[in-house]
């Protein structure tokens, strides 16, 4: 995983409670074996009407938003199933970050796994945000990892948290697994001290 | 984001919660303040989420850890025509490669794997516990959000994504963030007519999508003791869709005997240790849980979802939401929103809404017991006219334990499609997809937009309260269903 360090970029708003990732990456783009071709699935029934014709009043079908970057979303932003294609077609998009005042649990960690920056904010924060955003489609909001600050042109400048090992992960970008499979010992020797306390879930796949 | 209570630093004879005894008891290693490595007992594939993560594993030259801790059921993408499970073939190209794909990694990797033509294929979280895969204390993690269900019996699973599956093939453990506790209260008695769907509906609806959202629900209390452990699947469920990372109940008695029948091997030496180990898993006596909810069972009415997000829902004799009447804000735009797809007016009574088809089924319903529940309505009695109503068993051993018992002739009597399992019409993933503007009375998990086709409308309710709409073809309150017009209808 390449290191995400800053994030700068157009804002584009997305006033929709609850987006769930049904919504951002619907099923018929879910029948790959790889992770091509999702950009076209992105956020598909908002993007296009039932005669598969661009909504030309959805925010990124305009032409000002098009280059847009960093998205502000509503509340619980990406909530739902656990699918990752969320994640990769947001990216596929040229999405670099998303800013809401809550995001759905797996959603972030397939974020921060793929090194989709997300920053979550009060709701006035957002809601500020959202409205510079329509405003000005040039409003650039910036992101820092290392100071945990993001600014933007409109004039929101905000401190946000994230957990040290999830700001490390994106910095550094690192390979996680590569990361645990150092453990590789200590698993070991903890999985046969709980298979001789509970020998009856050794193998429990085969049972 | 909210960092958990550093889980280190609490001491090590403080009375710790079920959730916390489980973390313990599968810490590998305590990484920082917040995250542990994550021993996992149980990983489960589907052919949707895992094919990706196998990819990375092999791009990487890295092989799966423990195989034996590791199965896989096609699930999403199977179609569910009524033919002989060996003639079970996936026509659609692409589904068909990503069940193909399944088959290869798991035969590379040494995984069990419940294929396309197996007579006990289905969906995963039906499959898994049936084959007593499930048992208290175990860790069970999954690329599907609906994994939480295991909580019924002792059991902590969450979902997780594509690269922590490739986490948990390379080295069966997560780099897993501690959830907070809550505990949910539920005393008193369910009401006649009302289920474990019903009370799950009406806790999200009160708590909110995002109301259990950073921590793992206990669910306890008279109400939950006398739930079966079908019921009790249903429940922890559905927790996810108030945003729970997890979701428990104590392992009793009830729990234990429906893992004993399912485990031949805990009939010898092993069963003795097993019940004394599974004894403890409970939280101790001055536990602290970080918010606590109470309900009352009694006050449960049979639950309706209106909108396009699972709080959004009402008991069948109330009206539709004003969101005028809502304070300005995004709850009330949600509102809005969801009203104008829906198509359902303000104000309106739910009950005696048309509706086109009718969907029992699913992870969240599509067990032995939601097939009975909503054959006890149909017997005698016919589907409306211009209503599709399919029944789609969660798996074989429930299709075939229906059909033992004459479920399917219910059914099929009734007017019925009588299916092969899957995940089907849930999520319309595979060829069971409704058209747009089509209004369906689902026993599903989710009633979000599009999921189960574009424009269609998902009203989630009980298997009784779906097979009650069957009938009149309208959203319909099952407590005053009118009676069979022949009660001598031959059973």
């Amino acid at each position: 995983m390449n290191p995400v360090r800053h994030v700068e970029g157009r804002s584009a708003a997305l006033r929709l409670e609850n987006l769930d990732t049904d919504q951002i990456m619907p099923k018929q783009f879910l029948r790959g074996i790889d992770k091509r071709g999702l950009r076209d699935g992105l956020l598909h029934d908002l993007r296009f009407d039932a005669e598969g014709r661009e909504r030309p009043d959805f925010v990124l079908n305009q032409p000002a938003y098009a280059g847009a970057s960093v998205l502000i979303g509503g509340s619980n932003f990406g909530c739902g199933s656990s699918r990752e294609h969320a994640v990769w077609g947001l990216q596929q998009a040229g999405i670099r970050a998303v800013v809401a005042p809550g995001f759905g649990e797996i959603f972030y960690s397939n974020a921060i796994g793929n090194g989709l920056l997300l920053v979550a904010l009060p709701e006035a924060d957002v809601r500020r945000l959202m409205d510079e955003a329509d405003a000005a489609p040039d409003n650039v909001v910036s992101i820092d990892v290392a100071a945990l600050t993001l600014r933007s042109a409109g004039g929101v400048h905000a401190r946000f948290e994230m957990l040290p090992r999830h700001q490390r992960m994106l910095l550094d970008g690192l390979d996680a697994i590569g990361l645990s499979m150092t453990y590789r010992d200590r698993i070991e020797s903890f999985a046969r001290a709980h298979w001789a306390a509970q020998p009856w879930l050794k193998d429990v796949a085969r049972a | 984001m909210t960092a958990s209570p550093p889980h280190a630093e609490r001491p090590d004879t403080a009375p710790r919660t079920l959730y916390r005894k489980l973390v313990d008891s599968h810490t590998v290693a305590t990484l920082d303040a917040q995250n542990v490595l994550l021993f996992c007992d149980l990983h489960l594939m589907n052919e949707y989420t895992s094919p990706q993560a196998f990819t990375g594993l092999h791009e990487q030259g890295r092989g799966v850890a423990m195989p034996g801790q590791n199965v896989a059921v096609v699930s999403h993408i199977i179609p569910t025509h009524p033919v002989a499970p060996q003639l079970r073939v996936i026509a659609d190209p692409p589904s068909a490669l990503q069940a193909a794909n399944l088959k290869a990694n798991c035969d590379r990797h040494r995984i069990r794997l419940f294929d396309t033509t197996d007579a006990l294929q289905g969906i995963e979280h039906v499959v898994a516990p049936e084959h007593g895969m499930i048992r208290p204390g175990m860790v069970v993690i999954c690329g599907d959000s609906h994994t939480t269900t295991y909580g019924a019996l002792g059991a902590l699973g969450f979902g997780i994504g594509t690269t922590e599956v490739e986490h948990v093939l390379a080295t069966q453990t997560l780099i897993y963030r501690v959830a907070k506790d809550m505990r949910i209260h539920v005393d008193g008695t369910l009401p006649p007519g009302t289920t474990a769907k019903d009370l799950v509906l009406a806790i999200i609806g009160r708590i909110g999508a995002q109301g259990a959202r950073g921590y793992v629900v206990e669910f306890r209390g008279t109400a939950i003791d006398a739930l079966s452990v079908e019921a009790r699947f249903t429940l922890c469920n559905m927790a996810v869709e108030a945003g729970a990372r997890g979701a428990l109940i104590a392992p009793d008695d009830t729990a234990i005997a429906y893992v004993l029948a399912r485990c031949p091997d805990l009939a010898g030496v092993w069963r003795e240790p097993a019940l004394a180990h599974w004894r403890t898993l409970r939280s101790d006596e001055g536990a602290v849980f970080d918010i606590e909810h109470r309900f009352d069972a009694a006050d449960v009415a049979p639950q309706v979802t209106w909108g396009t997000s699972p709080d959004q829902v009402a008991p069948i004799d109330a009206r539709v939401p004003d969101p005028a009447a809502m304070d300005d804000g995004p709850v009330r735009a949600s509102a809005e929103r969801a009203l104008r797809y829906a198509r359902l007016d303000a104000g309106a009574a739910l009950e005696g809404t048309p509706i086109q088809h009718v969907f029992i089924g699913s992870c969240t319903n599509g067990r032995i017991e939601d097939l009975r529940a909503a054959a006890a309505v149909l017997r005698g009695r016919r589907v409306a006219p211009g209503v599709r109503a399919m029944v789609v068993p969660g798996s074989g051993a429930v299709r075939a334990m229906a059909e033992g018992e004459g479920l399917d002739r219910v059914f099929l009597d009734a007017g019925l499609e009588w299916r092969q399992p899957g995940c089907s019409m849930c999520l319309a993933m595979n060829d069971d997809v409704l058209a747009d503007g089509v209004r369906c009375a689902s026993t599903t998990n989710r009633n979000f937009e599009g999921r189960q086709g574009r424009g269609a409308i998902t009203h989630l309710m009980s298997p009784a309260m779906a097979a009650a709409a069957a009938v009149t073809g309208r959203l319909t309150d099952v407590r005053r269903l009118a009676p069979p017009p022949d009660q001598e209808h031959p059973r």
